[in-house]
């Protein structure tokens, strides 16, 4: 186990740690193993984004390391201590921006939520929704209700809000898919940004096997149902990436190509469906 | 134990057998949520009986004017076989489907005639704004001077609370046709008929269900109101000739009568809903096909 | 010009109603249908007096009372019992039945209990009303958005601030709907007890009115009734549109797409 390296304990224990998550679920029909065996490691500071075919549990996944979801076997560690239930430097951002908005709040009051438990002065409490608004753009709107937002804004109050605890862990699940290719673009610079600027570590769930590649400094790819850790590789483009430039690099093509190659693997093993989950 | 290398996902399939997967599928039916709520369901309604059965008993309320369950139940029971008592719910019955008949079917003409045009829309809206919330039991004296104690009266009510609800629902249903397939339905040059048919109708059904439903109930309280307060034969009546007679458990007996009837309306009508609503999404999926 | 249309279609048909009531009162002079003069001036006459003292205002009193416990109650209890998921399943038979009792039943039975007083009228009110508001409640809890509940949980947001910030805001329009049902209800049974059993109030008065035969005073009398129903729904619409003010702005923007 990874705890065991005494000398270097300190940089090699991992920020996010999950361990032989497995989770079943109980249906009308049986018994469905949603999640068979994802084990994975985080480090500090990591931008790794997780990638897999539909059906493959990711959300699942998500919800156990955030804490939502008890998985039935196998536990998540955050900084050392076991997840079981929302760990306080987490923060979650979600796919569909509109419906993870409180509609009755404004912008501000929005971003300022997770603060409520901090037991912070209202100065240091504005300052830091005012700080995270500006991170991602959007310091004139703080009086603006989200559904007079487009869905790009909304979608970056939804960081705004994410980081303005200041987080260790950042999880995004599929958060750029519901928005228009420009927008997207837009959005997965602003990431990298934010990213860069704060340093936290994010697990950044998508399908989308070009984004995967153009965020992620490390992409993990999932098998289909029951899924487990199909590959895991390394993304060493350069730090600073462009949408045009990065994404003509031939080394991206490569790796690219290796992760749509894994996907389909993954996909095909699912080729026939199974009576009652025998074989 | 580690899968998380690479390695074929196929290699890990042989092993992939769900334990229990046989066994799980009669221990899911036991735990299905339906049965759950099933069983707590049955709780509830038994600890409600036991309380209401305690109370009295224990003396934490006077039992002469708080009976116990089983007392009300024995006089309810009783009474199902007394004609006097069938009567009284038949007559309350006749009013209940009359009124509701009379509301709904003229909400429905009116609704769609007012409905359909944006003037007649523009020129009631102040009128009906301003009689819908005026109560119908205000007209309650009205009535008698009008129609004395007869049945005329508790429809002539019935009418003023349950017409309301089915009118609004229907205008609403209108206003809510796609304007897509309406354009549509117009280029297309549909006759009246057709886009009444086509259009019209599967888009305001869900509504008037809705309608049908609230105007169930308010006719059932309306009928029940006016034989109390009137005195035209029904449950309502027979309530107040309880009470002259100091017939308390009696009178809880028939209170109880209205809940069963409330609850076989209510429950009729969420039926009549489901089974049109289907029929209604199947048609629907016929005619966009 | 737009302005004047807009009157014109406001007091159009109430206009030519009226004239149509007053018409057919002068042509078929009916003793049961006094022509509107008669019954402005009877209005005038019987309720801008010390009746108003007597009758209307403990009749209004007791129904704010009455629908001010009974919104309270409803709601408190339906936040309980909706956010419970046990109790909900538990409670929802027995609720269902007790909803589906007409409530204007009970009167006679309340009045033997606890007598003809103030306290019998406010008790069938709170009885009667309180149940659109708690089962609009329960509803309206239960139907919180699994997103917006996921993401109250991941941010730690828990008990009376969860309550505060999701739940109440999450379900208040469909509290709302049930505060709307039970005014209209708390009027009915307001009126009712007094016409059942009551020594003055304002059900009382329409009733002596009728027994009497004192027709342009009962008729006057049913329209103050009208006007109280006016005016309660005219508040109402003000405050939904205040507290829902969120709720109506985004429905618009998602309607518009």
């Amino acid at each position: 186990m990874q705890f065991d390296v005494q000398a270097n304990a300190v940089l090699l224990t991992p920020t996010l740690s999950v361990q032989g998550v497995k989770k079943v679920y109980e249906t009308r029909n049986g018994s469905v193993e949603a999640v068979r065996n994802l084990t994975f490691d985080l480090q500090q500071g990591e931008f790794a984004c997780l990638v897999g075919p539909s059906g493959s549990g990711k959300t699942t996944l998500l919800k156990c390391i955030a804490g939502l979801l008890k998985p039935t076997e196998g536990l998540v560690v955050l900084d050392g201590n076991r997840v079981d239930g929302p760990p306080e430097k987490m923060a979650v951002v979600f796919q569909e921006y509109g419906r993870s908005l409180f509609p009755w709040m404004t912008v501000e009051e929005n971003v300022r939520l997770p603060l409520k438990s901090h037991g912070l002065k209202k100065t240091e409490r504005d300052e830091r929704v005012h700080r995270a608004l500006e991170a991602v753009d959007l310091h004139n709107v703080g009086r603006s209700y989200p559904w007079q937002l487009s869905g790009g804004m909304q979608q970056r109050v939804a960081i705004a809000r994410a980081i303005v605890s200041e987080p260790a862990v950042m999880l995004m699940d599929e958060p750029f898919a519901a928005v228009d290719a420009q927008t997207r673009a837009d959005l997965e610079d602003l990431m990298r940004q934010v990213w860069r600027d704060i340093g936290m570590t994010i697990l950044f769930v998508t399908h989308d096997i070009d984004e995967s590649v153009y965020l992620g400094q490390r992409v993990i790819m999932l098998s289909s149902s029951p899924t487990v850790v199909q590959d895991d590789i390394a993304i060493d483009l350069p730090i600073e990436r462009d949408q045009l430039t990065t994404r003509s690099h031939p080394q991206f093509t490569d790796l690219r190509g290796h992760v749509y190659e894994q996907i389909q693997i993954a996909k095909r093993g699912q080729a026939a469906p199974e009576p009652d989950g025998q074989v | 134990m580690s899968f998380s290398n690479t390695g074929s996902v196929d290699g890990s399939r042989a092993a992939t057998a769900v334990p229990g997967s046989r066994r799980g599928v009669s221990l899911s039916k036991w735990k299905s949520p339906r049965l759950r709520r099933v069983l707590r369901g049955t709780v509830g309604i038994l600890g409600f009986l036991i309380v209401w059965q305690m109370v009295p008993l224990l003396g934490l309320a006077d039992p002469q004017y708080l009976p116990p369950a089983t007392d009300v139940i024995v006089v309810f029971v009783q009474k199902l076989t007394e004609p006097s008592f069938l009567i009284a719910v038949s007559q309350t019955m006749k009013a209940w489907v009359l009124g509701f008949g009379i509301s709904v079917g003229s909400g429905v003409i009116i609704g769609l005639i007012i409905g359909s045009s944006t003037f007649l829309k523009r020129a009631t809206h102040s009128t009906i704004e301003f009689l819908r919330p005026i109560p119908s039991v205000a007209m309650i004296p009205l009535a008698v001077l009008f129609f004395g104690i007869k049945l005329e009266s508790e429809l002539f009510l019935i009418f003023l609370a349950a017409f309301w609800p089915v009118l609004i629902q229907v205008m609403y249903g209108i206003a809510d046709v796609d304007k897509v397939a309406e354009d549509t339905a117009r280029s297309m040059q549909l006759g009246f008929v057709s886009r009444i048919r086509y259009l019209v109708w599967p888009t305001v059904l869900p509504y008037l269900l809705t309608g049908i439903r609230l105007a169930a109930a308010i006719a059932l309280v309306m009928a029940i109101t006016t034989e109390l307060i009137i005195g035209t034969p029904g449950l309502g009546k027979s309530v107040v000739q309880a009470q002259a007679n100091n017939q308390i458990t009696l009178m809880f007996a028939l209170i109880l009568t209205s809940g069963v009837i409330g609850v076989a309306i209510n429950g009729l009508t969420r039926v009549f809903e489901h089974q049109v609503l289907f029929w209604h999404h199947s048609v629907r999926a016929e005619i966009a096909a | 010009m737009k302005f004047l249309g807009k009157i014109g279609y406001t007091i159009g048909l109430p206009a030519v109603l009226l004239l149509g009531w007053w018409a057919y009162a002068s042509i078929v002079p009916n003793f049961f249908v006094p022509p509107p003069g008669v019954v402005a001036t009877a209005f005038l006459d019987v309720w801008v007096s010390e009746r108003f003292l007597t009758d209307v205002l403990p009749s209004i009193a007791r129904l704010l009372v009455g629908l001010g416990i009974a919104i309270l109650l409803g709601s408190a209890l339906g936040l309980t019992i909706g956010c419970v998921r046990w109790l909900r399943d538990v409670l929802e038979p027995v609720l269902e039945f007790i909803r589906a009792i007409p409530p204007t039943i009970t009167i006679p039975v309340l009045l033997l209990l606890v007598g003809i007083n103030d306290t019998m009228k406010i008790t069938v009110i709170v009885l009667g009303s309180m149940w659109p508001v708690l089962l609009n409640t329960v509803e309206g809890v239960r139907a919180i958005d699994p997103v917006l509940s996921d993401t109250a949980q991941v941010y730690r947001i828990r008990g009376f601030a969860r309550l505060w910030h999701l739940t109440v805001p999450s379900a208040s329009p469909q509290i709302m709907a049930g505060v709307r049902q039970s005014l209209s209800l708390g009027l009915i049974l307001m009126v009712i007890s007094e016409m059942f059993a009551a020594n003055e109030g304002l059900g009382f008065a329409i009733v002596q009115f009728q027994r009497t035969f004192a027709i342009p005073e009962m008729w006057s009398g049913i329209v103050l009734l009208g006007l109280i129903g006016i005016a309660l729904s005219i508040v109402f619409q003000i405050v939904q549109t205040r507290v829902l003010a969120w709720y109506f702005g985004l429905r618009e923007v998602s309607n518009a797409v």
